[in-house]
């Protein structure tokens, strides 16, 4: 006989039902199952469904929801079981971590307290002292340091990470044969995303429990979920095992998805392939496909009915699940991923911009520590933040600098330090070879018309109350230029970034998120800058939406010769549009040279580090990747440590004889000249920590 | 902690030197001078010069203030003058510390004056907190749990009447019907506890039941508020997912992170209230603190008028501190410091 799956989602809809306004179908008709021990993933754009589905397993829907079809645990169906008996089954069979650490755990109780709470609850024998017991056994599990201590401290007072760890080693307290993983890493760096990740499979090695992760990031579904679904619009459109989804799709949106994303393997060798439009709303969908307006290899049938999930390659192991009504094409290699998204193409050569290599942007020793002071009435210095500390770099003409680094580690400040155009602190900044120090102020407006900055977040970043024309005018408008001027400009931006001029009249939320960050662009530009400062451009927008962002950029600083500061979390991203990289690390610059150079041979431990924690869409690497793990969150900045500040998390320093160790100690390493890069270390030549899995291995196939 | 009440304890007497100081100047802007009063229908220039100068009515405004101030603390005679204190002591009047001053109005010290209103004004201010609490977070909680429906719509309408309705109009509703017409309690009025606690309760019941309407309005809308927005946070999602049943979840991880801001509101609502009702107290004929706030500012009592503003600034600052207090306690973020 064979085994009934565990859990068993049925033709499951969610409908939310709207006092005057059109019902919102979240999900419909999906059907999928988790084995027992199984790691499900289930990949999704904000908006498919992929989070709603999972509520309504748990029954955690709010009261507007309507669900239909049947959710089955253990062959017994969930939908009719009433709250009592539904909150028995929560955290004792299936249990939830969730996406924002920080507000997931109730802030008025400490964290011992609320592990307590979910291990009484399923088991009211249990005593205090035994109690006490499992939750450091828990907390050692899920790697917190000093469980004992930690037990009693409140959730402010743990970083982002071991909050995270927290949360699961509350979702393994009960020893659940079930646990829901929504988004667990996206709010965190990737560093900590590394760990998270690691922390999970461990919860389910040590409970043996199956596990569903859902996310936006086909990387970290790669490296550790069995099979992996695929939402769009509230419907499944492609399963399988995760080799057939992530290196044969077969579903123009999964092909899509894995074009747009940049590959940090890969990224920068190819453009990408941006996916046009956007979602349907839930609300009105079309009556074909919903994937079809944004579909390059839609046909006529595709708009007339909604193609079902079928099965394709027979019924043995090699079978999955796709609904695309040209599935057959795919399969029989009739028509290729190549076919449907060719790579665009760069800026022909002669339209691009000459430029003669001159340096726009010149940072000398840029120091910026912020004091650290006590009392109330009689302030006294204690100590300062040193937020950043000496660092040197520059841009040329036509030039991307990417600059990366975990947050916390000094990247805005450079930047803010940046705009200011005025004396920093101690160092120097010179643009167009001009100090900033010697200007006056109407020499430094004028100045500001060359270094502008395009902002993470274009729904904050853009004021709601002015039209789109006066948004990208008012740069102009601060410089005295008369109303059609500005008004000719603005048509000109915009067409130069992608948006219909006759647009310039509407407001901000007319638009989408890549469209106001387009908008953000075009307002960058109004004054002709030499130097775009990007403060996370794409980290905020949908991974669908980045690559034409992307696309944008570069296209921008090929036909204009502008350069630009690129600061990222995101190594893929940095990658794909860099031509030098800096990686910065507690306000000091850590590793420095060119992009490709840094990424297929990081020479610096941190480097290695931070390039083998981000995830790859694609699990023959990511199977045989070797990793390079850091201990640990960044230290607190008003702590001094001496020597290296970074030996304590540093897994070179791990490795080294004594004697080497009280060098990394007692002095801090400066940058020097290691392979035609700039490394802060005193080992680099001999470091043997390889990080596989970064330079490409095979050509990508297309 | 106990570094922190103790600065914030100073912190609270140099404001209040700073109130009394405020309140001293204002006294001397306007044209009346309190010896005036001292001698009624008998004032003759020379009299009333010699009152000035026994009340210190001569002396700089600054130097009046110190002895004022120093009055508060060691007490003080009328007229401070050493040498007739030894030959004519019947003709000095003393006035001992906390001395707030003599009211000529009253033939008083204010001190004497305030002593036992002030129990009044507490026992009606506490009495109608703890009424206002129960009625306004507990209609607020239900109001909330069932947004939307007709029981949440009634009690915010309901509460929105009471809000809008003066203390005067509910006062003289419930004085009318319930205590004369109805006849469900005695007439209030006044009973002290120490006489009579039974008595004290009753007298107490309506004019506690007036403010506690009215109060109660206001805290059914900001409880119900604060509930809505901590029921959309994450952490409760967490609670249910790991098992928590409905009602635990409320009350255990809902209601304490709703409760910060209305404690705040609360401790400063009774702090006020604690300096006196002034129309409620009128209605009932309570001899508070309000009631006489009214007449001492009508009969032109500067120095009355000067001690209940002091008094009433103490319990506020009070009212503040234990606030600030009981947020560190209910709110581990919170850091006193």
């Amino acid at each position: 006989m064979t085994e009934s799956p565990l859990l068993e989602v049925d033709n499951l809809s969610v409908e939310f039902l709207q006092r005057g306004a059109a019902t919102v179908n979240a999900v419909r008709g999906i059907s999928y199952h988790v084995n027992r021990g199984e790691f499900l993933g289930i990949v999704g754009e904000s908006g498919s469904g992929k989070s709603v589905s999972s509520m309504a397993v748990m029954g955690l829907l709010p009261s507007t929801a309507r669900v239909t079809g049947d959710i089955r645990y253990r062959g017994e169906s969930l939908l009719e079981r009433d709250d009592k008996t539904l909150s028995k089954l929560r955290g004792k069979e299936i249990s939830m971590v969730f996406q924002d650490p920080l507000s997931a755990l109730t802030p008025v109780y400490t964290v011992g307290n609320q592990i307590t709470e979910a291990l009484k609850l399923h088991d009211s024998g249990l005593s205090d002292k035994a109690a006490d017991a499992r939750v450091i056994e828990l907390l050692t599990t899920v790697g917190i340091p000093a469980p004992e201590r930690r037990a009693k401290a409140f959730p402010h007072e743990f970083s982002g990470g071991m909050r995270q760890r927290v949360m699961i080693a509350m979702a393994i307290a009960n020893d659940p044969d079930l646990i829901i993983a929504d988004e667990p890493t996206t709010a965190l760096d990737v560093t900590i995303q590394a760990q998270i990740l690691e922390v999970l499979q461990k919860a389910k090695e040590v409970t043996g429990a199956a596990v569903v992760l859902i996310t936006h990031d086909l990387g970290v579904v790669a490296g550790n979920v069995d099979r992996v679904a695929v939402m769009y619009a509230g419907r499944l459109v492609e399963t399988g095992t995760v080799e057939q989804v992530l290196t044969a799709p077969r579903m123009p949106y999964t092909m899509g998805l894995l074009r747009s994303v940049p590959n940090m393997q890969t990224a920068g060798r190819s453009r990408l392939v941006p996916m046009e439009g956007r979602p349907p709303s839930l609300a009105a969908l079309p009556p074909g496909c919903p994937f079809e307006p944004r579909c390059p290899a839609s046909i006529d049938a595709c708009s007339t009915a909604e193609p079902p999930l079928v099965q394709i390659g027979g019924t043995g192991p090699g079978s999955r699940e796709v609904a695309c009504i040209r599935a057959d094409e795919f399969e029989r290699g009739t028509l290729g991923i190549a076919d449907v998204f060719p790579h665009p193409e760069p800026v022909p050569p002669e339209e691009q911009a000459q430029v003669k290599g001159a340096t726009v942007l010149q940072v000398t020793d840029l120091k910026r520590h912020f004091p650290l002071t006590k009392g109330v009435v009689f302030r006294k210095t204690i100590g300062s933040v040193k937020a950043v500390d000496g660092i040197t770099f520059d841009i040329e003409e036509k030039q991307v600098l990417g600059l990366v680094g975990e947050s916390g580690c000094g990247k805005s400040t450079t930047i803010l330090e940046i705009l200011e155009l005025a004396r920093p602190q101690s160092g120097s900044i010179e643009l167009n070879g001009v100090d900033v120090a010697s200007l006056n102020s109407s020499a430094r407006l004028k100045l500001r018309g060359d270094v502008q900055v395009v902002f993470q977040d274009p729904m904050a970043a853009i004021d709601p109350r002015l039209s789109i024309e006066d948004i990208v005018s008012e740069p102009l408008t601060v410089r005295g230029a008369s109303r059609s001027e500005r008004s000719a400009k603005v048509r000109e931006l915009l067409e130069t970034v992608g948006l219909d001029p006759a647009m310039s009249g509407r407001y901000p939320h007319q638009f989408s998120g890549g469209q106001r960050q387009r908008i953000g662009i075009a307002r960058a530009l109004a004054t002709d800058p030499k130097l775009l400062i990007l403060d996370e451009p794409v980290s905020a927008l949908d991974v669908s939406i980045q690559a034409g962002v992307i696309n944008l950029l570069q296209d921008l600083k090929d036909s204009r010769g502008l350069s630009y500061l690129f600061v990222a979390h995101d190594l893929a991203v940095v990658r794909q549009i860099a031509d030098v990289v800096a990686v910065m690390y507690l306000g000091r610059i850590v590793e420095l040279g060119e992009a490709d150079n840094v990424f297929s041979h990081p020479q610096h431990p941190y480097t290695q580090a931070l390039l083998s924690a981000v995830p790859i869409p694609d699990p023959r690497v990511e199977r045989t990747r070797q990793r390079v793990l850091l201990d640990g969150d960044l230290p607190s900045p008003t702590q001094e440590i001496p020597g290296c500040n970074f030996h304590g998390r540093c897994p070179l320093f791990k490795i080294l004889d004594a004697a080497h160790q009280e060098r990394c100690i007692q002095t801090d390493p400066s940058l020097r000249s290691v392979h035609n890069s700039s490394v802060a270390c005193h080992f680099a030549e001999e470091n043997p920590l390889r990080v596989t899995g970064v330079d490409i291995t095979e050509k990508e196939k297309s | 902690m106990f570094a922190y009440v103790v600065r914030r304890l100073i912190g609270g007497v140099f404001l209040l030197l700073l109130v009394s100081l405020v309140t001293f100047v204002l006294f001397f802007a306007g044209p009346i001078n309190p010896a005036k009063f001292t001698c009624g229908k008998q004032c003759t220039p020379a009299l009333i010069e010699q009152n000035t100068k026994a009340l210190g009515y001569d002396k700089p405004v600054l130097e009046q203030w110190g002895t004022y101030v120093v009055g508060i603390v060691k007490g003080r005679d009328f007229p401070d003058d050493p040498a007739l204190k030894k030959t004519a002591p019947e003709t000095i009047a003393h006035c001992s510390a906390p001395c707030l001053g003599y009211s000529p109005q009253t033939s008083q010290n204010v001190t004497t004056e305030l002593q036992p209103r002030i129990p009044v004004s507490v026992s009606l201010a506490i009495a109608a907190f703890i009424m206002w609490m129960i009625i306004g977070v507990g209609a607020g909680i239900i109001a909330a749990l069932l947004r939307g429906s007709v029981i949440d719509k009634a009690l915010v309408g309901v509460s929105l009447i009471f809000y809008a309705m003066p203390t005067v109009v509910t006062g003289l509703l419930l004085y009318q019907f319930v205590a004369i017409k109805w006849q469900l309690v005695p007439a209030p009025q006044y009973v002290p506890f120490s006489q009579s606690p039974v008595q004290w309760l009753q007298g107490l019941f309506l004019p506690a039941l007036t403010l506690a309407l009215y109060y109660a309005a206001g805290y059914v809308r900001l409880t119900r508020a604060f509930i809505l927005e901590t029921l959309g946070e994450d952490y409760l999602r967490t609670a249910k997912a790991k098992g928590v049943p409905r009602v635990r979840v409320l009350f255990r991880h809902t209601l304490r992170a709703a409760l910060t801001p209305i404690v705040t509101q609360a401790g400063l609502d009774l702090g006020a209230l604690l300096g006196g009702a002034i129309i409620t107290e009128q209605i009932f004929s309570y001899p508070g603190l309000g009631a006489l706030a009214v007449s001492s500012a009508n009969q032109y009592d500067l120095p009355t008028t000067i001690g209940i503003v002091l008094v009433v600034a103490t319990f506020i600052i009070i009212a503040n501190l234990v606030v600030d207090v009981l947020y560190g306690l209910i709110d581990p973020r919170v850091k006193l410091a």
